[in-house]
């Protein structure tokens, strides 16, 4: 039994894993958007870019600050994030008052902004960055070979997933965040600093795409187009799983991924399209959402 | 001032001009009019771009009936897009409307028809009631115009019509609209064919102009420009997509050259000002300057 409908099993394995890894991604940026949604009652357009920002500052500090992955892991996210505190106190916080399209639009410019930036600066060809040591080569699991980074991928992004839940399902500081996404007035006649929570919100939800962006690094091609390609994507997901919770959002991802991986042993022709139509079909049975409850 | 333009300024760069003045109008009823924001209006432009291309080349359809079927195209996809995207509310709109436009992206770029990444090259333009040349740049230039103003008309009509007043209700206040007793889904959904449908118009003129379609017609950054003109111009004003769209085809055209990827920023910087600074456009803000001098409020 080494094959089915006529596709051998590595194959078929080597391509569901390599849709888990991007299921991965959708999963972490499909949660940030969520987070930020849930906090700032925007849709972060420039998601996509603050995690292309993340794999091209990786490969920045390697290149000219001689700081290898591990610092990059690090440092990255924080960079991103403290990019994303900038964003959010000097242009974002203007526009909560008013309807929410205003605040898509700002970002979408922002996206714009930094995508012409970068591909300014490092053109559209791909930025190469190698595996590091300790995780070139890759395991045999008997049924196909696992490259040792794509397990590190999934462990660390799923492992990012459980933190991001445990500490708003878990800790007191996730339960105000809980609280403020609710009744944001309340909260604030309670004591809590409502806008400093926004703004941690949002540095949150943004440095969740910039780890994204670290993790993404060596196994993908770093390009200035990486992240509007994805993003597009992602809105798909959130679609399809609602922005209700964050379960929700991080099964539907790495679902999404591994049906994508699916696609291209069977039917590689859709797979750029497979995620668009399970939109359309959900949006036809389910209008709301696999995990959504409507605003 | 329309009649004598071309004999002072490149005709090329005014069909170009009027073809996204157009296609700006059009997004215009669905985001100043009716409130809702499309971010896969190029999805309708593209598609009705190479259904005219197909059809003039392959099938030696003429100039006018190509449009006419690239418009019809476009009409078909919008009611498709439409009863899709009308079950969502606000923010998701965005979101379901691109991810539909980038599934009509993908399928241009693997079909056989479309020409892949060459797209459809050499459209002959024809002639129009077998009489008028349209190879001639000054005659298509008045076959666009004759175009721009029909489709303006309908707009502009569509805006002042008991339908439009419910349209404008249902930006307004949606849930007051239902209670009175509209099927706002209904409304909704022909209010974003009939935009559909002039996008399409647009998009057909536009191969007919440039004698050929290429991707880029389909993809996202033409559904950016539309919301950025339509933005900057004054959205829910007559005449801001139009200032708009020329506003920016000629910042388009004169910077392409110069500045190459650059362009890019300065567009995403424009979107910036315009929400942070500029959010009525700049008809909207004119008008209010106008009646804050003259010293009447505008109804």
């Amino acid at each position: 039994m080494n094959q089915v409908f006529g596709v051998p099993l590595p194959a078929l394995f080597g391509q569901l894993m390599l849709g888990l890894v991007s299921g991965c991604f959708y999963a972490m940026l499909s949660l940030g958007l969520a987070i930020i949604f849930g906090m700032l009652n925007i849709i972060n357009f420039a998601h996509g870019a603050l995690y292309m920002m993340g794999a091209v500052f990786t490969w920045i500090a390697l290149e000219q600050f001689g700081l290898g992955y591990w610092w990059a892991l690090l440092l990255v996210p924080l960079v991103v994030a403290l990019f994303g505190v900038v964003v959010e106190r000097t242009m974002l916080h203007r526009l909560y008052k008013l309807d929410n399209l205003y605040g898509l639009l700002l970002t979408f410019g922002i996206a714009l902004v930094m995508e012409g930036f970068f591909r300014q600066r490092y053109g559209v060809s791909g930025l190469p960055y190698s595996i590091p040591d300790r995780f070139a080569g890759a395991f045999n699991l008997g049924f196909m070979f696992l490259p040792k980074y794509r397990a590190w991928v999934i462990f660390a992004s799923l492992a990012t997933c459980f933190a991001t839940w445990f500490v708003i399902e878990r800790t007191p500081m996730g339960a105000y965040l809980r609280a403020a996404t609710e009744n944001p007035k309340l909260v604030q006649a309670f004591g809590i600093n409502v806008p400093v929570m926004i703004t941690l919100t949002y540095a949150i939800g943004v440095g969740l795409a910039g780890l994204a962006g670290v993790l993404a690094a060596p196994a993908t091609q770093i390009s200035p187009l990486m992240g509007s390609n994805l993003i597009i994507v992602v809105f798909a997901v959130v679609v399809i799983g609602g922005m209700g919770s964050i379960l929700g959002s991080v099964v539907t991802g790495l679902a999404l991924g591994l049906i994508e991986g699916l696609t291209k042993v069977f039917y590689s022709q859709a797979a750029n399209t497979v995620v668009f139509l399970i939109m359309a079909l959900v949006l036809l049975v389910r209008p709301s959402g696999l995990f959504g409850k409507e605003r | 001032m329309g009649l004598v333009a071309p004999f002072v300024v490149y005709p090329i760069f005014l069909m170009h001009a009027l073809c996204f003045a157009l296609f700006a109008c059009a997004f215009n009823l669905l985001l100043g009019y009716t409130g809702l924001l499309s971010f896969g209006h190029a999805a309708f432009f593209g598609a009705a771009a190479y259904t005219t291309g197909y059809t003039v080349k392959m099938m030696g359809l003429g100039p006018a009936a190509g449009i006419l079927a690239g418009t019809v195209a476009a009409m078909v996809l919008g009611s498709v897009f439409g009863m899709l995207v009308i079950r969502r509310q606000g923010i998701y709109f965005a979101m379901i409307t691109l991810a539909l436009a980038q599934l009509v992206y993908f399928f241009f770029l693997q079909s056989s028809f479309t020409g892949g990444e060459d797209g459809i090259q050499g459209i002959p333009r024809g002639h129009f009631l077998w009489i008028i040349n349209l190879g001639d740049d000054r005659k298509l230039y008045y076959f666009v115009l004759a175009i721009f103003l029909v489709g303006f008309v309908v707009i502009h009509r569509t805006i002042h019509s008991p339908f439009g007043q419910v349209l404008n209700a249902i930006r307004e206040n949606e849930p007051r609209a239902v209670s009175l007793g509209y099927d706002v889904n209904k409304y909704k959904l022909q209010a974003f064919v009939i935009s559909a449908a002039l996008s399409g118009l647009a998009g057909a003129t536009y191969a007919i102009v440039f004698t050929f379609v290429t991707l880029t017609s389909a993809d996202w950054h033409t559904s950016g420009d539309v919301v950025l003109m339509t933005l900057l111009g004054g959205m829910g004003t007559v005449f801001g997509p139009i200032v708009g769209a020329f506003a920016l085809v000629s910042l388009q055209s004169q910077l392409a050259d110069k500045v190459g990827s650059f362009v890019t920023v300065i567009m995403g910087g424009m979107f910036i000002v315009c929400v942070l600074l500029l959010r009525n456009g700049i008809v909207g803000e004119l008008s209010g300057l106008y009646y804050r001098v003259v010293g009447r409020r505008p109804d």
